[in-house]
């Protein structure tokens, strides 16, 4: 019943982590010699944080101003963004960047530590809390503060900045925003809904508030750190980390046209979810894998160090995908929930395009390149739920 | 004779064939319409939780579905269990293996007061500090799994896709006060690409708490009219001061038409286009000259394959702030010309209020019933005309009138702009 379906490129990287900033940091972090995390082991401990480095945000958000409206969070992504529309070479012109289409996988909730904290040292003292709650809010929280807050402001904030106004759609719900914003996206422009979109998505590793919420359901990594796939149940868990990833899509027909330069095609973008048992999960997972040549064939595992899953997925790529070469991504970035299926799209396409020859950061669990790639599957298993697979190809001549 | 399935570009018509809502008013359609049309205003004083010291005390939760002690998830989940399964059995389908996507509009929640202070309670921390890192001490000895849950924006469409057998990877999303529209539309665009012949779009939000509306009142953006809370909801009235912070759910089984008819359901309405675009201005103003609201009230029209002149009636984001109704006034003027005074325009949130997240997809579903029925339901608590916007907002009493067509608005914070265009089922 589709009656058009045509190829969806991506011309436009922007990304930041701990590591740095921009596609060719990144790739060279990747392809030294005996490449090591960026970890914050002190400020939160017993927590591993990949922490953000030392950024000038005034380079992708010039105005004061709109950095003062913007938590951490949003500005990496509306700075990610930036560097994304600029790498694709799209100027600066509102006429241009309000064809764009936007999708943004976002979490959100920055808050105010003092003042929760005040809140919360009032209401020791009294036994009308709600009283504490209505009183304390409404004379510390800076107004402002919810739009720092509210999901969609990020990419609200994207519109500001970097004028992209031709729609703007936020999805959220940790890695299943990551891997429907991709989804959703590669299906409009593969369809012709839309020709040319930013998608991608930031988290904010460096907030106690975050890393609060899921270590009640103790997911955090509090033991040594070690890569990834290295981390043994009972001794396993997530670090998060800062990341701010965001790709530009496009048409063949829209690329060609303003003459973009083509990192990778992204063939394709699935997910699914259910019941998370051991052969439930590994079954659904299993069935996203695309069926292709493993030669030439680069794996971005999204690994996020919860031990479990780690099992289910590499027997699922051995299977699948016997010898081919593998990586997982989160041992060097940090876990970044949101982000983190953007964050592999960018890596894939990256060493695609250039023939970066990527370094196991873990020897014994991941798989060494024997030579550039041509094909490049970046997977997923959420932390608590959701499956992906994106499936990327290198385009003739790169 | 075979009915034509596919629209003016060639694309599959999407046919509305299951509805569901909860509000203020009520749980259920019927009672929704019956209340709705009859000009019953669903806004109450708070009783949720202590209003000392607020300058807003009205709103219109949900407070007929769970206890007080419901945190948002468990009550915007709720509320969308009730809308969904409606919505799927009106189809059809059995209500727990409806067989298509989920796209669900959700709030974007966090970790609730109550959660923070009953873990500062606890022992087994050495600082004795109140912050963060006081807590975190304390997860470690006391971890609560259940209090994760309650601060996962995915929850919700996790709980949904099990209870209504749905299919896939659901996208939950957020573009604010639009967001049941924009669920509305990724079902519509799944459905012309043809990757599904049917999706269930669900618009719900429960989130009426302390801090929530705290934050909407620091932005002045609340209504402070409590003497009389059904009388201050007034959308496009002068003397409007601010909307009034709402809870519900609105559901739609969205499916081919050529599929529908196949099947032999019945069609309750059309979606014949969907329209949007963002607004770069400001985080919570409109560009002052309505272009990015202009430009979605248009896009929805022409994806529909219509001009603005085979509007029959608008169903009005219409939130009775002052500046939202006078730039959606001034939007609707610059497409509409002088038609607009003769196009009749209300808006459902005089009488249910501004239900936020779940709003598109209520107003939505008002709007298929306004067709199938053909029944206005009436902007309440008109009385003082804004001589600045002159329309027919359907004042104070229902209107039969049979119409073809309907244009449904939602703006939101972040520059969010969607219109939905929805016909009569033939």
């Amino acid at each position: 019943m589709s009656t058009t379906s045509r190829d969806v490129l991506v011309t436009g990287i922007g990304l930041v982590s701990s590591l740095g900033e921009g596609l060719d940091v990144h790739l060279e972090h990747f392809s030294g010699a005996a490449p090591e995390p960026v970890l914050e082991r002190e400020a939160y401990a017993p927590y591993s944080v990949h922490p953000l480095p030392e950024i000038d945000w005034s380079q992708q958000i010039p105005k004061r101003g709109d950095q003062r409206q913007m938590e951490t969070w949003q500005k990496l992504g509306t700075y990610a963004a930036g560097l994304a529309l600029q790498d694709a070479g799209i100027p600066f012109d509102e006429s241009v960047r309000s064809e764009i289409d936007m999708v943004v996988a976002a979490g959100g909730g920055e808050r105010d530590a003092a003042v929760d904290a005040m809140v919360m040292e009032r209401a020791r003292k009294t036994n009308a809390p709600e009283k504490v709650i209505n009183e304390t809010l409404g004379t510390e929280l800076r107004p402002t503060l919810f739009l720092a807050q509210l999901s969609n402001l990020l990419a609200g904030n994207i519109s500001i900045v970097q004028k992209v106004t031709g729609s703007s759609r936020t999805f959220m719900g940790e890695e299943a925003a990551g891997i429907s914003a991709l989804y959703s996206t590669r299906a409009r422009i593969a369809s012709g809904q839309s020709e040319i979109a930013l998608v991608g998505g930031s988290f904010s590793a460096e907030r106690r508030d975050l890393i609060l919420n899921f270590d009640l359901a103790e997911l955090m990594l509090k033991s040594e750190w070690a890569p990834v796939l290295a981390r043994r149940k009972g001794a396993d868990g997530i670090a998060v980390g800062s990341v701010g990833a965001f790709l530009i899509l496009e048409s063949p027909e829209h690329a060609e046209r303003r003459g973009a330069k083509v990192y990778a095609k992204l063939v394709s973008a699935v997910g699914d979810r259910g019941k998370r048992d051991g052969d439930g999960t590994a079954k659904r997972f299993a069935e996203l894998l695309p069926q292709i040549d493993p030669s030439d064939l680069l794996i971005f595992s999204g690994a996020s160090g919860i031990a479990e899953h780690a099992t289910i997925e590499t027997d699922a790529l051995a299977k699948a995908y016997p010898d081919a070469a593998r990586i997982a991504y989160g041992s060097l970035l940090g876990h970044s929930f949101e982000a983190h299926v953007p964050a592999g799209i960018a890596l894939a396409a990256g060493a695609l395009s250039r023939g970066t020859i990527l370094t196991p950061t873990d020897p014994a669990n991941e798989q060494a390149q024997s030579a550039a790639a041509k094909r490049a599957v970046v997977t997923a298993i959420g932390h608590l739920h959701a499956e992906g697979a994106c499936y990327l190809e290198a385009v003739d001549g790169s | 004779m075979t009915t034509n399935t596919r629209d003016h570009l060639g694309r599959s018509i999407i046919a509305v064939t299951g509805l569901g809502a909860v509000s203020a008013l009520g749980r259920g359609i019927e009672e929704n319409w019956d209340k709705l049309t009859s000009g019953t205003s669903g806004i109450h004083r708070i009783e949720r939780f202590d209003t000392e010291g607020l300058r807003t005390t009205i709103c219109g939760s949900v407070d007929f579905m769970l206890g007080k002690d419901a945190s948002s998830v468990d009550l915007s989940y709720a509320m969308a269990e009730a809308a969904g399964t409606e919505a799927v059995s009106m189809a059809g389908f059995p209500d727990d293996d409806f067989g298509g996507p989920l796209f669900l509009a959700a709030p974007p929640v966090e970790m609730e007061w109550r959660f923070r202070l009953a873990l500062d309670k606890e022992d087994g921390a050495t600082r004795d500090e109140a912050g963060y890192e006081r807590l975190l001490e304390i997860a470690r000895k006391h971890p609560d799994r259940a209090i994760y849950n309650s601060t996962q924006c995915s929850r919700i469409s996790e709980l949904l896709a099990d209870r209504l057998g749905t299919r896939g990877l659901p996208i939950t999303l957020s573009t604010a006060c639009a967001s049941g529209a924009s669920a509305i539309q990724l079902g519509v665009e799944a459905i012309r690409r043809g990757e599904t012949a049917r999706a269930v779009c669900i618009g719900t939000d429960g989130s009426i708490s302390q801090e929530s509306l705290i934050r909407f009142s620091l932005l002045s953006a609340l209504s402070t009219a409590n003497d009389d809370p059904a009388r201050a909801s007034k959308p496009f009235s002068k003397d409007r001061d601010g909307f009034v912070m709402a809870e519900g759910a609105g559901a739609l089984v969205l499916e081919s038409l050529e599929n529908a008819l196949a099947r032999g359901a019945k069609v309750h309405g059309l979606v014949l286009g969907c329209g949007e675009r963002a607004d770069d201005f400001h985080r919570t103003r409109s560009k002052p000259d309505g272009s990015p609201i202009i430009g979605a009230i248009k896009a929805g029209i022409e994806d529909a394959g219509l001009t603005p002149d085979d509007i029959d009636y608008i169903n009005a984001h219409g939130t009775s702030t002052p500046e939202n109704d006078r730039m959606e006034a001034t939007g609707l003027a610059a497409v509409f010309g002088d038609a607009l005074a003769s196009t009749p325009i209300s808006s459902n949130k005089s009488m249910i209020g501004h239900t936020l997240t779940a709003a598109g997809a209520i107003e939505a579903v008002f709007s298929i019933l306004a067709l199938r029925e053909g029944v206005l339901p009436p902007t309440i608590n008109y009385d003082v005309p804004d001589p600045k916007i002159e329309l027919d907002t359907v004042p104070n009493t229902a209107r039969k009138a049979e119409i073809g067509t309907v244009l449904s608005n939602s703006f939101g914070f972040g520059g969010q702009n969607a219109c939905l265009v929805f016909g009569r089922a033939n």
